[in-house]
């Protein structure tokens, strides 16, 4: 591989990490929390994507505006999800996932009879142009997601750090019955943690919206995925998701770049039963998966 | 007594019901006989506690060995159909490696990733697999110069193969050295372990003997259709199983198949609704993990306490 294309390709693996962390970081954030696995996180996604459809594209609400207003959108879809969905199912984390996968049964139905099933939606690009900084070209619409991504998990550091409400999710996260016995209601910490979990899906969806297909089934395509980068980082562990979605955002890029989009996959989930074989764990975290 | 009168009535039921409704509805019955396979070797591996995402693509594998088998070879049903079982039990027996190490959760999104990567082989690789559009051309059943291609007697030899294949899951699930021990693994994997029973062996048991069979039906499947693609094992086609599993419930050797009957009806009578159809078994699938999780089954748990309340009114009221 020459230089050039070395450089371009590590530089397109950052961009793509960014997308798959903040995709992962909310599925860790609730597994942790309170166990809930949500098989409807990919749908979650797409959803972000048409409310920058609707929004943007239809709506003519300014870009940067409609990719905040997905956060709260979909982040009101997960705390519904927990109150009909997981707190029911609470005693067992695998009929959550599976009625999950019902709801991503539904949100498909839903959003393709409003809006259509056939033809891919086509948004324009708010930001048009290329950056060019010596021989690595990268779209303005692709670039903005690396900050959009620092900023979002930067975000979430201080929220979990330093403010009162994130260190109880923390808490929880911990041991949940010591968070309980301290005053810390672990039905909102859920309902918080899902309420994140899906304002992030929403808002990589969102940013995702311009430069990728969408229709109602893009979900498929991100929760492998986001599920590889769960199990490779350590389920629970948001900092193990986080250096996974790099990981495979660079293995991803660079095998693509090499062969195609389908052996990236196949290699992405080699990596992840590597990872089973070797560390059960996951990279950083402490419980098996 | 009850239980023979019962096969007995069923097996003269399966036996009536070909000639007795039209043609596409024998269609379904063989799909219905096919997915019967699916449904029991799927329970036979929920019994050790392990919720495959991966039983559907086991199921291709089978279905695609015999394809490759039947064109390339131009062998006979009569030795693809094994080999189509043991192929899918050799690619279950490699997945469930890795997959020992996780448990609940991590099993279920391991083997959903891992069957992704058996499926875009077959996407990525035109070349025997014939990529996203699949094989067709799958030869009929023959036996000498007869051939199985009508519906009637594709129906009696998926009849007779699935007979069999529930029959031996049958004897194995009610084996106590084998069925009980898996049983044992799911309620107290330490406690099974601390009795020396080696539990990662019963569990790849379960997994391997689960994929044979899923490998059966995927052969059953291939010869009934002449055609396969990706799409027949994908996601969606695996959450179908799960919600005829959950339906029905798992807690006995015959909860999957109420479940299969009871939606493969829904399925049948909902036709006319065909885009909102997801919908409407998403919201099935829900309720029922929300509101019954034990299944159809456990409600007709509850009925032969209930016929005996009636019999008997107690003394109590009476004096009313």
């Amino acid at each position: 591989m020459e230089t050039a294309t070395l450089v371009q390709t590590i530089a397109n693996s950052v961009v793509q990490g960014s997308v798959y962390a903040t995709v992962a970081v909310g599925l860790a954030l609730a597994f942790g929390v309170m166990q809930m696995a949500n098989f409807a996180h990919g749908e979650f996604f797409m959803v972000g994507a048409y409310v920058v459809y609707v929004l943007y594209a239809l709506g003519g609400v300014p870009f940067p505006a409609a990719v905040a207003l997905a956060f709260p959108i979909v982040g009101l879809l997960g705390l519904a999800t927990e109150r009909f969905i997981f707190r029911p199912t609470r005693d067992n984390v695998l009929s959550g996932f599976m009625a999950t996968a019902g709801l991503a049964f539904i949100l498909q139905v839903l959003v393709g009879q409003t809006w259509g099933v056939g033809l891919m939606r086509s948004i324009p690009t708010p930001y048009m142009g290329i950056v060019e900084v010596g021989d690595v070209r990268l779209g303005w619409q692709r670039l903005i997601v690396v900050p959009a991504a620092g900023a979002m998990m930067g975000l979430l550091w201080f929220f979990l750090y330093r403010v009162r409400l994130g260190k109880g999710l923390r808490a929880c996260a911990q041991d949940r019955e010591a968070a309980a016995l301290l005053g810390i209601s672990n039905n909102r910490m859920a309902a918080l943690a899902m309420f994140i979990a899906g304002g992030f899906a929403g808002v990589s969806g969102a940013l995702m919206a311009p430069i990728h297909a969408v229709t109602p089934y893009m979900g498929h395509a991100i929760i492998v995925t986001a599920f590889v980068v769960v199990i490779v980082g350590g389920m629970a562990s948001i900092e193990g998701a986080i250096l996974a979605a790099f990981l495979l955002g660079f293995i991803h890029t660079f095998v693509t770049t090499v062969f195609d989009a389908v052996v990236a996959t196949m290699v992405g989930v080699a990596f992840m039963a590597a990872v089973l074989i070797v560390k059960p764990s996951g990279l950083l975290g402490r419980v098996k998966a | 007594m009850g239980k023979a009168l019962g096969l007995a009535a069923l097996t003269a039921a399966l036996c009536v019901a070909p000639f007795v409704v039209r043609e596409y509805y024998v269609e379904i019955l063989i799909l219905l006989l096919i997915n019967a396979i699916l449904a029991v070797s799927y329970r036979l591996i929920t019994t050790t506690g392990d919720w495959s995402l991966g039983h559907v693509v086991l199921m291709g594998v089978g279905a695609y060995a015999t394809a490759l088998i039947a064109k390339l070879l131009g062998w006979s049903f009569w030795a693809s159909l094994p080999l189509a079982g043991f192929g899918a039990a050799a690619v279950g027996f490699v997945f469930v490696y890795p997959l020992l190490r996780t448990r609940g959760f991590g099993f279920f999104i391991g083997s959903f990733a891992l069957a992704e990567l058996l499926r875009l082989v077959w996407i990525k690789f035109h070349d025997p697999f014939g990529g996203p559009r699949g094989m067709i051309g799958i030869p009929p059943v023959s036996v000498g110069s007869y051939q199985f291609y009508d519906a009637i007697p594709y129906y009696f030899l998926t009849l007779a193969i699935v007979a069999l294949s529930v029959w031996i899951m049958y004897r194995i699930d009610k084996a106590v050295l084998v069925g009980n021990v898996m049983k044992a693994v799911y309620m107290d994997e330490a406690l099974a372990q601390s009795v020396g029973v080696n539990a990662p062996k019963y569990r790849t048991i379960a997994f391997t003997v689960g994929a044979f069979f899923a490998g059966i039906a995927g052969a059953l499947l291939a010869h009934r259709l002449g055609a396969i693609d990706p799409h027949n094992f994908d996601i969606n086609t695996m959450v179908y199983l799960i919600i005829w599993v959950v339906v029905g419930g798992t807690a006995t050797f015959w909860g999957p198949l109420i479940g299969l009957v009871v939606m493969t009806a829904v399925f049948e009578a909902t036709r006319p609704l065909l885009e909102w159809r997801p919908l409407l078994f998403g919201g099935i699938l829900i309720a029922f993990l929300i509101f019954l999780p034990g299944g159809i089954e456990s409600l007709l748990a509850k009925i032969p306490p209930l016929v005996e309340r009636l019999r008997r009114p107690r003394l109590g009221r009476r004096t009313l």
